[in-house]
Formats: structure tokens, C-alpha cells, sequence
């Protein structure tokens, strides 16, 4: 994995009226992972959004080098479709051979779920989907917003090991997650602290 | 990139074509006939009166066919992340509605052609005004389909998006009307030429006002 770097400087966050965070610090680099914690409607998930790009920050910047992916509580697959069928879309726009497909589907135990629609997988299924999609992208810095939700202790115990794989790997994982979550290096900030 | 496009144009066809989960192109073809069946029924049997109105009859048929798949346009793909994923991806908005709206049009614009047949004979028209007709549905529809794709943008996401997404088109389509139906009026090929050209504005155009609503709708 090529070398990677997510740094945001003095960065504030508004929604509405409200400015949800600011004068928040951070830079990672190639293998290091970050917990954002903190309570319900704080600003973790437009953080997140902000760290990918796709909402604008008030104030502050964003920095990236790598290729980033975004896992949220919109799985982005179709529901109609068998579960195969619509990670088979990102499948080929990220360009993922069938190898590596079996393999990612195994290791997330969604082998048996190939034929199922998705519409009529449970919660903790669509996340292990949504999972799927991600580990496909191959990118360098994974941007994960409660990836723990809905989740059962072993899935929680692999997703923590996914992490720490990609991180080992010289990833980059900043984690948005109200729940514990283990992490290599266990950095966490707490965005409280940055309450405006 | 190109074969990224292509994926998307196959999921796409593979959504909106016949037998797709978002209504498929049967729906709007069975309404554009029960439209069209409908006249003869209001008016009464006069072949005189409905040979007159019946090129007419066809185009306004088409444009409320047009306007049925609209929430399903671009609604389900913001909500479900589809947009955002693609953003990461940088496939821009722009290129991913061009394909939409190739999409949608191939899955309305031609059933549509050929829905006309059984519509003109239900109306009685005869071969040369069929001939202008198709012609102008030809040149029309792409331009229906760029409205269509652009108006469901602009409205995904809000309460009541759907019916007010039909409102919308109505008046956006009256060039396409006026031109479309017009050139059976006067039989010439300027109506069909202005028809497509009011088409192309609309293809070129779209793209980027739709895009540019789906960045709005994301901050």
C-alpha cells in the first residue's frame, strides 16, 4: 500500500445555525487509526463527511493523499438485487477479480447469503455487506461512521481485526463510533472537548 | 473511466429496462396506450375530428408517460449512498446523469415509438402524419428524457418530490410540444427541426444542472 497521510487543521463544523465542533487537530499517517468519540448529534458523522469530501467544512481544511472510502449507515447497494448481484456492481468499478471476491466473502461470512435480496438481510448482514463493498475498494484510508452498529460480539471482534489488518497494511482508519471500539494504538479524541 | 461508464449503463438498463425493480418501461407504455385510448371514448367516433387531434393526442400521451418514472429517477440512488460512493470513486455527476438519461430514454423512448403504432390506429391517423409523428417522437424524446432525469434531481429528497417533479416538467415541455405537435399542423420539416434542437439544449444542458443539484443536495 502506497503511503498515505489525512490531516485536518483547525477544522469546524456547521449545520444549520449550530456550529457542531471546531478548532479540531488531527494527522494521521500511513498505519494509524483514530476513534472519534462522543455523544449522539455532536458532529461525528458530518466529520466524517467532511474528512471525505463530501460536505464542506465552515472553517479549517482537509488534507488527503490516497484513495478514500466511505462506510456509512447507506450501505449504497441495491435492495432488490441478491446480495451478489449488487456487490457485483463495485466489483467492477473497483475492479475486483472473483478471487478476491470469494475471499472477502468468506472471510466476512456472507457466503450463504449470495442469493438472498438484500432487502431481506438482517441489520448486522447489510453491515457485513457494506463491509464487503469496502474491504473491495481497496483504499488507503477508510473513513467508517458507527461501523459497529447492529453488529453481534464476533462480527464486532472482526471488524475490530479488519482495522487493524488495514492499518498494519499502512492504512488509515479514522472511526466514528459511540460504542468501544478497539483500535491499533487506541487513539481517540473525544469531539466534546471541541464543542463550540 | 469508460469501462466504469459502462458498468453504470448496464446497472442503469439493467434498473429501468423491462423487468427492472423501478417500474420497468412497461408502465409508461400501458399508460401512453390508455391515454390514447381514452380520446376516442371522450370525443366520440368521429374519424374527421380524431384524425385532426390525433397526432396531438399521441404527443401530449407521451409527455405524461415521460413524467411517470420520475421519482424513481435519481431518489432511490441519493438515498440508498449511490452518489456518494461514486463521488469517492471521482465519477462525476455530470457523466453518471448522461448515462441516466441514455438509460431512461432507451427504456421509454423507443416502447413509446412503437406503442404509437396501435395509438394511431386506434385515432385513426393516416401514413404520412404517422410518419411525422414517430419522427417527432424521434427527436422529442431524448429531450423528454433529459427533463425528466434533470426535474427528478432537483426534487429527490424533497416531501411530495413526485407530484411536484410532474408539475415541473409540464411547463419545461411545452417547447417540445408546441414544435413536436406543431409540425404535424404545418407537415414541414422545421417543426421536426426545431424539435431536436430544443432536444439537444436540453441533452447539453442537463448534465450539469442536474449535477449541480445533487452536490446541492448532498451539503
Amino acid at each position: 500500500m502506497q503511503a498515505c497521510r489525512l490531516a485536518l487543521s483547525d477544522l469546524s463544523c456547521r449545520r444549520g445555525d449550530r456550529v457542531l465542533f471546531r478548532g479540531l487537530n488531527c494527522a494521521l499517517s500511513s498505519g494509524d487509526a483514530l476513534h472519534v468519540a462522543g455523544s449522539n448529534g455532536i458532529g461525528k458523522s458530518s466529520l466524517i463527511r467532511i474528512a471525505a469530501g463530501l460536505l464542506p467544512a465552515y472553517a479549517g481544511t482537509v488534507f488527503s493523499q490516497g484513495t478514500i472510502a466511505l462506510l456509512d449507515e447507506r450501505p449504497a447497494l441495491d435492495p432488490h438485487q441478491p446480495l451478489d448481484q449488487a456487490l457485483a456492481f463495485w466489483a467492477a468499478l473497483d475492479g475486483v477479480d472473483h478471487a478476491s471476491r470469494d475471499r472477502i466473502a468468506t472471510q466476512l461470512g456472507l457466503l450463504e447469503l449470495r442469493d438472498v435480496p438484500f432487502r431481506y438481510l438482517s441489520t448486522g448482514q447489510r453491515k457485513r455487506a457494506a463491509l464487503a463493498r469496502l474491504l473491495g475498494q481497496r483504499a488507503e484510508i477508510w473513513l467508517l461512521d458507527e461501523p459497529l452498529n447492529g453488529l453481534d460480539t464476533a462480527a464486532v471482534k472482526m471488524v475490530e481485526g479488519l482495522i487493524a489488518a488495514h492499518c498494519q497494511a499502512g492504512g488509515i482508519a479514522l472511526v466514528a463510533s459511540h460504542q468501544p471500539i478497539a483500535l491499533p494504538g487506541s487513539r481517540r479524541i473525544d469531539l466534546a472537548g471541541y464543542q463550540a | 473511466m469508460i469501462a466504469n461508464l459502462f458498468h453504470l449503463l448496464k446497472r442503469d438498463l439493467g434498473l429501468l429496462l423491462l423487468g427492472g425493480r423501478r417500474g420497468g418501461a412497461v408502465l409508461p407504455v400501458l399508460f401512453f396506450l390508455a391515454v390514447a385510448m381514452l380520446f376516442p371514448f371522450a370525443i366520440g367516433p368521429d374519424p374527421v375530428l380524431l384524425t385532426r387531434i390525433g397526432g396531438g393526442v399521441i404527443w401530449v400521451a407521451a409527455l405524461l408517460a415521460a413524467i411517470l418514472p420520475i421519482d424513481r429517477l435519481i431518489e432511490p440512488d441519493l438515498e440508498q449512498g449511490m452518489f456518494d460512493q461514486w463521488a469517492l470513486r471521482s465519477l462525476a455527476e455530470e457523466w453518471i446523469i448522461l448515462i441516466r438519461i441514455t438509460a431512461h430514454w432507451l427504456s421509454f423512448g423507443p416502447p413509446l415509438m412503437l406503442a404509437a403504432l396501435p395509438a394511431a390506429a386506434l385515432l385513426g391517423i393516416d401514413g404520412p402524419t404517422l410518419r411525422l409523428v414517430e419522427l417527432g417522437l424521434l427527436a422529442g424524446t431524448p429531450g423528454l428524457a433529459a427533463l425528466g432525469v434533470t426535474v427528478a434531481a432537483l426534487t429527490a429528497g424533497l416531501r411530495g418530490g413526485a407530484a411536484l417533479g410532474g408539475l415541473l416538467v409540464v411547463p419545461l415541455a411545452v417547447p417540445l410540444l408546441v414544435f413536436g405537435a406543431g409540425s404535424l399542423a404545418t407537415g414541414g420539416q422545421s417543426g421536426l427541426a426545431l424539435t431536436a434542437a430544443v432536444s439537444l439544449a436540453l441533452l447539453a444542458l442537463s448534465p450539469f444542472a442536474a449535477g449541480a443539484a445533487i452536490r446541492a443536495a448532498r451539503a
